[in-house]
């Protein structure tokens, strides 16, 4: 069987969701090869097989780890020469769509980007993407090459496969152009100890009505279990930090349910959460377009709402 | 230093968007604009201009309509506009809008920071930059929420979901910039009388050299295959907090299961 190449999306070895999603869909399509660049694979090793991972590509040279994506589009590069894949599949994130966009020109590919569905046809792949704010939703197909595709965090459900794992050490060659933009300093996010906001099952997010005070967003968001996001009018204001913020020009989120405290409904913010399973508001506003997509929505002073609320769920 | 900013000029967030027959979008009825994120890497040009000595100009890829792009950036403050303009280019992709836009900036010479937005506000695939370095041979910093340029070296601070970078590479360079980097300025009424001298080229692809064939709906390496509109979302159930409106949202949420 043909193989997929997965690039596995990782911090130190441990595997984000999101690996296990591509896994789950590239086993549609062939038999999925993971992609590790850097650090930690034995810690890794586990879950690529569990998620039915056949092989393993490992690059470990610092040449690829200390710059920005562009020698990682170089090793792909090799690695599509050498296996022909049916399908090249990376996470939808800042990193991943530039690999792709690089790859794609280096391999001469179709790219598509933020797909929430990828399926087989015959000899090839399609996938569906849902475009102008979630407004539609298209299918879309490669042309040529090897199609690269990046998958949006949270839209394939992940399904274990227990599978051989073999693995490989790669030499790549990574050539000087590549190596022209260098990472100087690199500072980890602060763990609030909450599910990442792109993988989340559940996220609450907060804005401009709550006046500065995610006291209420957050207690409610711990009950559930939930990551915590923010409007960009609460980002601007320095509420919570813009690595939290949903939307347009933030993250996009799909998760099983959402929940919008205080935020108005611009299409900008719907841009990012419109594909969500269920979505939930409370707003003081009857009239705030949010209510226009919601499953259940509280018209309603959120800071009353929300502490009714978690006081509820947590006494029951 | 001479600045090239790449700007699209797309259809308003705000309207009614849809698609054509051809599943391309829907360009004509549609008012459009220049890309609100692509402001943001005009105004950054604008602001190394003003501390240093630079020249800005603003590249962009589109029918007619898209002059407006390049006025409104003139109007902002740049020096002078180029704008690709050919039937063939109408349903581009990104690679063949990367394909165009380097072959433009090749044209031009001499840059030394190709300058970007974060995305573009239709298609919001974010490839186009990283595209451009590619073909160009150039680095590429890109997310920048923070740019500096000293001597010949760039330098941002790029803020991923588990860590915050910084990213340095010499010039020249292909940089992308996001909504965090600055506040756009609004064109005052001298710099809209000013753009109106300003200087606006039109190239066609002949000029640049590319090949009507590389470019264009047909020449796309990915297809459409259908295009569905969702179905709008309907209103579900709307309570009015009148003492238990948290309760009854908690009830809400253990129905389904969330809690
Ligand atoms: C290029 C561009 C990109 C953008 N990208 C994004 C993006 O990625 N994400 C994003 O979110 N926005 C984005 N925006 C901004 C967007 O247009 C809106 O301005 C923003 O989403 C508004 O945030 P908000 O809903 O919190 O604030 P508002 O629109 O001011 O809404 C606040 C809401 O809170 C309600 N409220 C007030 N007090 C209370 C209370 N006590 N209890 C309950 N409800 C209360 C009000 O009724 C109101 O509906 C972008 C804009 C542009 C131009
Ligand atoms: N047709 C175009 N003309 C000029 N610049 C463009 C065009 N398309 C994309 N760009 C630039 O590339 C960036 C990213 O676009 P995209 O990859 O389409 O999201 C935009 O913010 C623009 O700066």
């Amino acid at each position: 069987m043909a193989e997929v190449l997965v690039l596995v999306d990782h911090v130190d070895g441990t595997v984000r969701k999101t690996t296990t999603e591509m896994l789950t869909a590239a086993r549609r399509l062939g038999e999925p090869s993971a992609v590790f660049i850097g650090t930690g694979f034995d810690a890794a090793r586990d879950t690529l097989a569990r998620f039915g991972a056949v092989k393993a590509y490992r690059i470990e040279s610092a040449e690829v780890t200390d710059h920005l994506v562009a020698p990682a589009a170089e090793a792909l590069a090799q690695l599509v020469e050498r296996t022909s894949p049916v399908a090249v599949l990376l996470p939808s994130s800042l990193d991943g769509k530039e690999i792709a966009g690089r790859l794609a020109i280096k391999t001469s590919s179709g790219v598509l980007t933020d797909a929430v569905d990828v399926q087989p046809t015959d000899g090839g792949v399609q996938v569906t993407k849902s475009v102008f704010a979630g407004d539609f939703e298209a299918v879309c197909a490669s042309t040529h090459g090897s199609p690269v595709v990046t998958v949006k965090p949270n839209s394939i459900a992940a399904e274990e496969a227990p599978a051989e794992l073999a693995d490989e050490v790669v030499e790549v060659t990574v050539s000087d152009a590549a190596r022209t933009a260098r990472i100087v300093e690199r500072s980890a996010k602060q763990q609030t100890g909450r599910p990442a906001l792109s993988e989340a099952a559940i996220v609450v997010s907060g804005g401009r009505g709550t006046g500065g005070d995610f006291g209420p967003v957050e207690t409610f968001a711990d009950t559930l279990g939930a990551a915590v996001g923010a409007s960009r009018a609460a980002v601007d204001a320095g509420w919570y930090p813009h690595s939290s913020q949903v939307g347009q020009t933030g993250v996009s989120v799909s998760p099983q349910l959402y929940v919008a405290a205080g935020i108005s409904g611009a299409i900008q913010h719907r841009a990012g959460m419109q594909t969500s399973k269920t979505i939930v508001a409370v707003n003081k506003d009857p009239e705030a377009p949010i209510f226009e997509m919601v499953d259940f929505g509280v018209v309603g002073d959120l800071f009353q709402v929300l502490s009714q609320a978690a006081d509820t769920i947590s006494g029951s | 230093m001479n600045i090239v900013v790449c700007v699209k000029y797309v259809p308003d967030a705000q309207s009614e968007r849809s698609f054509e027959p051809d599943n391309t979008t829907e360009r004509e009825s549609v008012d459009g604009l220049l890309s609100e994120l692509d402001e943001y890497a005009v105004e950054e040009a604008l602001a190394i201009a003003e501390a240093g000595d630079a020249e800005v100009t603003v590249l962009t890829m589109g029918p007619e309509a898209a002059a407006a792009a390049v006025k409104k950036s003139l109007q902002m403050g740049a020096h002078k506009g180029i704008h690709i303009n050919d039937e063939a280019i109408a349903g581009s992709d990104a690679v063949a809008t990367s394909r165009v836009l380097a072959a433009a900036i090749d044209k031009i010479g001499g840059v030394d920071l190709v300058l970007t937005g974060l995305g573009s506000t239709d298609g919001t695939m974010s490839v186009v930059p990283a595209m451009l370095a590619e073909r160009l041979g150039l680095p590429q910093v890109t997310f920048a929420s923070e740019l500096s340029v000293d001597g010949g070296t760039v330098r941002i601070r790029r803020d991923g979901d588990v860590a915050s970078e910084t990213v340095e590479a010499s010039l020249p360079a292909v940089v992308s910039v996001t909504d965090q980097i600055n506040e756009p300025r609004y064109p005052s009424f001298k710099g809209i009388m000013a753009a109106k001298k300003k200087p606006v080229e039109t190239w066609s692809l002949a000029d640049l050299g590319v090949d009507a064939g590389e470019v264009g709906l047909g020449a796309a390496w990915t297809t459409v295959v259908s295009i569905e509109q969702r179905p709008p979302r309907s209103q579900g159930e709307i309570v009015t907090d009148e003492g238990q409106g948290g309760a009854a949202l908690a009830e809400f949420l253990t129905s389904r299961k969330f809690a």
